[in-house]
C-alpha cells in the first residue's frame, strides 16, 4: 500500500492555479474553490452563512419607476386587500421581486443556460432563453404597449377592474404580448407575487408577516416537541422572522 | 493533459451516505482513502444554523443545496422517437451536492426492501406463472442476492443512521405495532418511533377499523439521543417542518455528515477533496483494470489521481454517466437490448388522495421528512395480483413533512389562483387539509434507459446525461388501483370533499414526485444483464466498484436509501473480507 505522507491538519486552501479558466468555474460552482480537508475542519463560531436580507428603504434596484409602479399595480390585484389581510403591494411584494431580480435569480447564473433553445413537450419543461429579468424587461414593456393599445392607458393607471381582466386573460394566454408568451410572464409574475407574500419578511415582502398571521403559520420556530401530540387544537402562535420579530427590535 | 498525483490505495468517488459509509469502511481497513466531492464540505454547525435554515425561499424555492444545473443537469425524453431536452431547473427530482449529498435534503424515510424484491423476477413466475410475467411486457430482474445476505448490511446501515421506528418481524416472530409484511429483522430499531401528530393518528385509526396494520414510518430521524457505534452523537427531531429540501440544524436528521463523517475526517489515513468534481474512471489499456480517476479542481485545472482501488458512489445519474464517459461496459441500446451501461432506469410512482375537512385543525406545520404512518398491505406483491393486469404496488401513509406556505397552499379543485376568492379559500383550507401518500413501485422496461446526449454538453464540453422514461403501462394500471384503496381509507376519514391524485399520462420532468431515480448500472448474476455482481463489483473490471440506487434492477414501493446504505456496508465488506485478500473478481 503506498506511503503516506504527513498530514496537514485544518483546512488549506490550495489555490493550485489561478487562470483565466477559473473564472468560468466559479461562476457555476459559486465561491468554491478546491479545498483539502485532513483532520477536523476548522470553522469559526457565528460564520453561519445568514440570509441575504433585503433593505426595503434603499431604491429600486432592479426595476425603472414605471417598471415598478406596474408591478406594485399588479401585485395589488393579485393579492387584494381585503378583511383577511393588507395586499400583496403594502407588504412588500414589488421590493421583493426587484431584490429577487437584482440577485441571482433574476440571471438564471445557477441554471444550465446552454442552447439550443428548444420549444419541446409539455413534459420537458420552460425552455426559453429569457432569464428572468429579460422576462419582467420585456412582459412589462409589452403589458403596458397592450394596455395603451386597448384601454388608451398604462396598466397601472387603469381601473382596478380593467386590470383584473388584463391579468385573466393573461394567464389563460389571450392577451397577445409582443416579446413573450403571455402564460410565461403571467406564471412567472404570480410565482415571485406568492413568493413575496409567503417568504420570510427578510426578503422584502410579507411585512410584519402578515401572510403567516392569516394563514396560522408560525414562522421560522423550531421545536414543536410539546405541540406535536396536541392533536386538533388551535396553537396561535405568534410568528417569528429568521430576523425576529419587530418586538425585539431596540430603538435608535 | 491532466498532472499525475502520487498514488494511493483507495478513491472514493462522491462523499454522500454510500461514499461516505465505504471510505469509513476502507479507512479501518488501513488503506489510504481520498475522497472527492464536487460540491463544498458542509458541517451542520456552520452551514445548517437554526438562525437561516428554517428559510423556504431560499433552500425550498430557490433549490440552494442542490446540484446547480449550471455545473451539471441531465436531458429528458419520454420515448426515443424525441430529442430530449436539458432539465434547466430541478423539478421531478432535487440531486444533491457536497458532502453529505442528497442526504442532506432527504427526507428520512427509510425503509428495508422485501425479501421478495431481490428475486422479483423469479418470485412473480413462481407465482403467478411466466405467461402472466412476460405479459408483463417489464423487464424485471433478479438481484443476484438474497434477503440472508443483505440483512445484516441493512441493521447496519440502521445502526449508524440510528433509524427509529417499530420492529414488525424480529428473527421471524411478528410485533404488535410493527410492520407486519417486512423481512425478518436481527435487530429492533435502534431508537423508538417518533410522536405522532394528527394526520397520521386519525389516517391509523382508519387503516386499523379496516382491518390493515399500520406501523411508524421508519425514519433517519432520530426520537432521542443517539450515539452510534463510530461514537456520534445525534439530538432529537423537533418537528421543525423545514426537513424536506433542508439540512437540518438539530443533528437529528441521518447524513452522512450527521453520522459518518465527523468521525472519519479525524482518521489520518482518509483525506477529504472537496469543490473537485471528478471526470472519468482512468483504465488500463486492456480495460479491464481501473488505475484511478480524473479530476477537476475549483481552479480549472486537471489532475489525475493514480488509485489500486476505484469506487464510484456519486448518486444514480452521475454513476452511470461516469461509466458511459469512461467507457466502462457497452451501453445499452434500447432497441437491440444490448448492452448494459444504462439499462434498466426506472423512477418512483407517486400517487396521492387530498383529504379537506371543515371541522379538523391538524396544525401543519409540525412536521418533519419522515414523521407519520403507513400501512403496507398493497405494496408490492403483498396482495394478489391475480387477474388484476399489473404487478407492484405502494407504501400508503400520512407523512407530514411541514408546511411552509409558498409551496403549501392547498385549496380544492377549481379555485382561482389570486384575487379575494383565492385568498378567502386559502385560509380557509390552510390548517384543515393534509393528504394521504402512495409511494409506489417502478418497474423497468426495454425502452427507458440511460445514455450520453447527443446535443446538450456540461460547462466543460461534455455530454450530458440523456433521460428516456415514461411510465410503463404497467405502473399506471397500478397506481390507479392504489389509489382507489387509499381513497377508500380517506372515505372513511370522512372529509368534506377529497382528490383522488393517481399518477397518469406521461413522466412530466416539471413537478416533484421524488428523487428516487434507479437503475443504469445495476446489479446480478447474469453480466449480459446486469452491469455489477452483488459486490458491486464491476463485471470484467473487479477493482472497479459502482455503488448506489444505480445498481437497482427495478424499484419497489419504497424509498431507496436504507438499500443504498445496505448495499454500501455490504460492498464494503466484501472488499475488506474477500477482495483485498485475493484482489480479482469475486464472482467468476
Ligand atoms: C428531497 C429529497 C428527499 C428524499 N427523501 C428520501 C426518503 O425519504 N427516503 C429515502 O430512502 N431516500 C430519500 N431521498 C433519496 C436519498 O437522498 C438518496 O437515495 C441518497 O442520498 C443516495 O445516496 P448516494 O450516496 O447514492 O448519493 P448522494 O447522497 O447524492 O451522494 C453522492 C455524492 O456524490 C457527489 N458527486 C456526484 N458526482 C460527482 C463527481 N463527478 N465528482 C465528485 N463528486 C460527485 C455529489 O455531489 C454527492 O455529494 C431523497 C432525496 C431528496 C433529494
Ligand atoms: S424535522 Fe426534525 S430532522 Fe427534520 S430538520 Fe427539523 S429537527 Fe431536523
Amino acid at each position: 500500500m503506498s506511503e503516506k505522507s504527513t498530514p496537514v491538519r485544518g483546512v488549506t486552501r490550495r489555490q493550485v492555479l489561478t487562470s483565466g479558466a477559473a473564472a468560468v468555474v466559479l461562476t457555476a460552482s459559486g465561491r468554491a474553490s478546491a479545498v483539502t480537508i485532513d483532520g477536523t475542519p476548522q470553522w469559526r463560531p457565528f460564520d453561519h452563512n445568514a440570509a441575504d436580507a433585503v433593505d426595503p428603504s434603499q431604491d429600486w434596484q432592479f426595476f425603472t419607476a414605471e417598471e415598478a409602479a406596474t408591478v406594485e399595480a399588479i401585485t395589488e390585484r393579485l393579492i387584494p386587500a381585503d378583511e383577511l389581510s393588507i395586499s400583496g403591494r403594502e407588504a412588500g411584494c414589488a421590493i421583493f421581486i426587484d431584490r429577487q431580480l437584482a440577485g441571482f435569480f433574476g440571471t438564471s447564473e445557477r441554471l444550465y443556460m446552454q442552447g439550443p433553445f428548444v420549444n419541446g413537450t409539455p413534459e420537458q419543461g420552460d425552455q426559453s432563453a429569457l432569464i428572468p429579468r429579460q422576462r419582467y424587461r420585456v412582459g412589462l414593456a409589452a403589458l403596458d404597449d397592450y394596455c395603451r393599445r386597448q384601454h388608451q392607458a398604462r396598466f397601472a393607471e387603469l381601473p382596478g377592474e380593467s386590470q383584473d381582466e388584463v391579468l385573466s386573460g393573461l394567464e389563460r394566454g389571450e392577451v397577445p404580448l409582443e416579446g413573450i408568451e403571455a402564460k410565461e410572464f403571467f406564471s412567472l409574475v404570480h410565482q415571485n407575487t406568492m413568493e413575496g407574500f409567503f417568504a420570510d419578511p427578510v426578503y422584502g415582502g410579507n411585512r410584519d408577516m402578515v401572510s403567516w398571521r392569516m394563514i396560522g403559520f408560525p414562522g421560522a420556530r423550531y421545536d414543536y416537541r410539546d405541540y406535536i401530540e396536541k392533536h386538533n387544537q388551535k396553537l396561535d402562535f405568534e410568528p417569528l422572522s429568521i430576523a425576529g420579530r419587530s418586538g425585539w427590535r431596540t430603538q435608535g | 493533459m491532466p498532472t499525475k498525483l502520487p498514488a494511493t490505495d483507495a478513491v472514493v468517488v462522491g462523499l454522500g451516505w454510500a461514499g461516505a459509509i465505504i471510505a469509513n469502511e476502507l479507512v479501518d481497513e488501513g488503506l489510504d482513502v481520498i475522497g472527492f466531492e464536487r460540491g463544498p464540505w458542509r458541517d451542520t454547525a456552520k452551514d445548517f444554523n437554526i438562525a437561516s435554515v428554517p428559510d423556504e425561499l431560499r433552500y425550498n424555492a430557490r433549490q440552494e443545496l442542490m446540484l446547480r444545473t449550471a455545473q451539471n443537469t441531465c436531458t429528458m425524453r419520454n420515448d426515443v422517437s424525441q430529442t430530449a431536452l436539458p432539465m434547466r431547473s430541478w423539478g421531478s427530482f432535487h440531486p444533491g451536492n457536497g458532502t453529505g449529498g442528497a442526504g442532506n435534503h432527504w427526507a428520512g424515510i427509510t425503509f428495508r426492501f422485501q425479501p421478495e424484491d431481490f428475486r422479483l423476477h423469479s418470485h412473480l413466475t413462481e407465482r403467478y406463472g411466466r405467461q402472466a410475467v412476460e405479459a408483463a411486457n417489464l423487464t424485471l430482474q433478479d438481484w443476484g442476492t438474497d434477503w440472508e445476505e443483505m440483512e445484516p448490511h441493512y441493521a447496519s446501515f440502521e445502526r449508524v443512521a440510528g433509524i427509529s421506528g417499530k420492529a414488525g418481524n424480529l428473527n421471524g416472530t411478528l410485533q404488535e405495532g410493527g410492520n407486519p409484511f417486512e423481512g425478518a429483522r436481527s435487530i429492533e430499531y435502534p431508537t423508538p418511533p417518533l410522536k405522532q401528530p394528527y394526520g397520521p393518528t386519525l389516517f391509523a385509526e382508519a387503516a386499523r377499523e379496516m382491518g390493515y396494520h399500520p406501523f411508524p414510518v421508519p425514519s433517519a430521524l432520530v426520537s432521542e439521543g443517539y450515539t452510534n457505534p463510530l461514537g456520534v452523537t445525534m439530538g432529537p427531531c423537533t418537528f421543525c417542518g423545514f426537513c424536506t429540501n433542508y439540512g437540518c440544524a438539530n443533528y437529528s436528521k441521518a447524513s452522512a455528515i450527521t453520522t459518518v463523517l465527523p468521525a472519519l475526517i479525524r482518521k489520518p489515513n482518509f483525506t477529504a477533496k472537496t469543490n473537485c468534481e471528478v471526470l472519468r474512471v482512468t483504465l488500463d489499456p486492456s480495460g479491464t483494470r481501473a488505475t484511478g480517476i480524473v479530476y477537476i479542481d475549483a481552479s480549472g485545472r486537471e489532475w489525475e489521481q493514480p488509485a489500486e482501488l476505484v469506487i464510484v458512489a456519486a448518486f444514480t445519474l452521475e454513476n452511470a454517466r461516469l461509466m458511459l464517459l469512461s467507457g466502462v461496459g457497452e451501453p445499452y441500446d434500447p432497441i437491440t437490448q444490448r448492452g448494459t451501461t444504462g439499462r434498466n432506469y426506472a423512477y418512483q410512482t407517486a400517487n396521492s388522495v387530498q383529504l379537506f375537512f371543515d371541522d379538523k385543525n391538524f396544525n401543519p406545520f409540525i412536521g418533519a421528512g419522515a414523521v407519520g404512518m403507513g400501512i403496507d398491505e398493497f405494496n408490492n406483491d403483498n396482495f394478489d395480483h391475480t387477474g388484476l393486469g399489473f404487478f407492484g404496488g405502494g407504501s400508503i401513509r400520512v407523512t407530514p413533512i411541514g408546511a411552509a406556505p409558498i409551496a403549501n397552499r392547498p385549496v380544492p379543485p377549481g379555485t382561482p389562483t389570486w384575487g379575494k376568492e383565492w385568498k378567502r379559500a386559502t385560509v380557509d383550507n390552510y390548517l384543515s387539509t393534509m393528504s394521504i401518500g402512495c409511494e409506489a413501485s417502478s418497474y423497468s422496461q426495454r425502452g427507458n434507459y440511460l445514455s450520453l446526449d447527443p446535443n446538450y454538453s456540461d460547462r466543460l464540453g461534455r455530454p450530458l446525461l440523456r433521460m428516456t422514461f415514461d411510465f410503463p403501462e404497467n405502473d399506471l394500471r397500478m397506481a390507479q388501483y392504489c389509489t382507489d384503496r387509499v381513497a377508500e381509507i380517506a372515505r372513511r376519514m370522512n372529509p368534506r370533499q377529497m382528490v383522488e391524485k393517481p399518477m397518469k399520462g406521461h413522466w412530466n420532468s416539471g413537478p416533484y414526485q421524488s428523487s428516487h431515480v434507479v437503475g443504469g448500472f445495476v446489479m446480478g448474476s447474469d453480466p449480459s444483464v446486469s452491469s455489477v455482481n452483488k459486490y458491486l463489483q464491476v463485471w470484467d473490471v473487479p477493482n472497479l466498484f459502482v455503488v448506489g440506487a444505480s445498481a437497482f434492477p427495478q424499484n419497489p414501493g419504497y424509498n431507496p436509501t436504507g438499500t443504498v446504505g445496505a448495499l454500501a456496508y455490504k460492498a464494503a465488506d466484501a472488499i475488506r473480507r474477500l477482495y483485498l485478500k485475493h484482489p480479482g473478481e469475486m464472482i467468476a
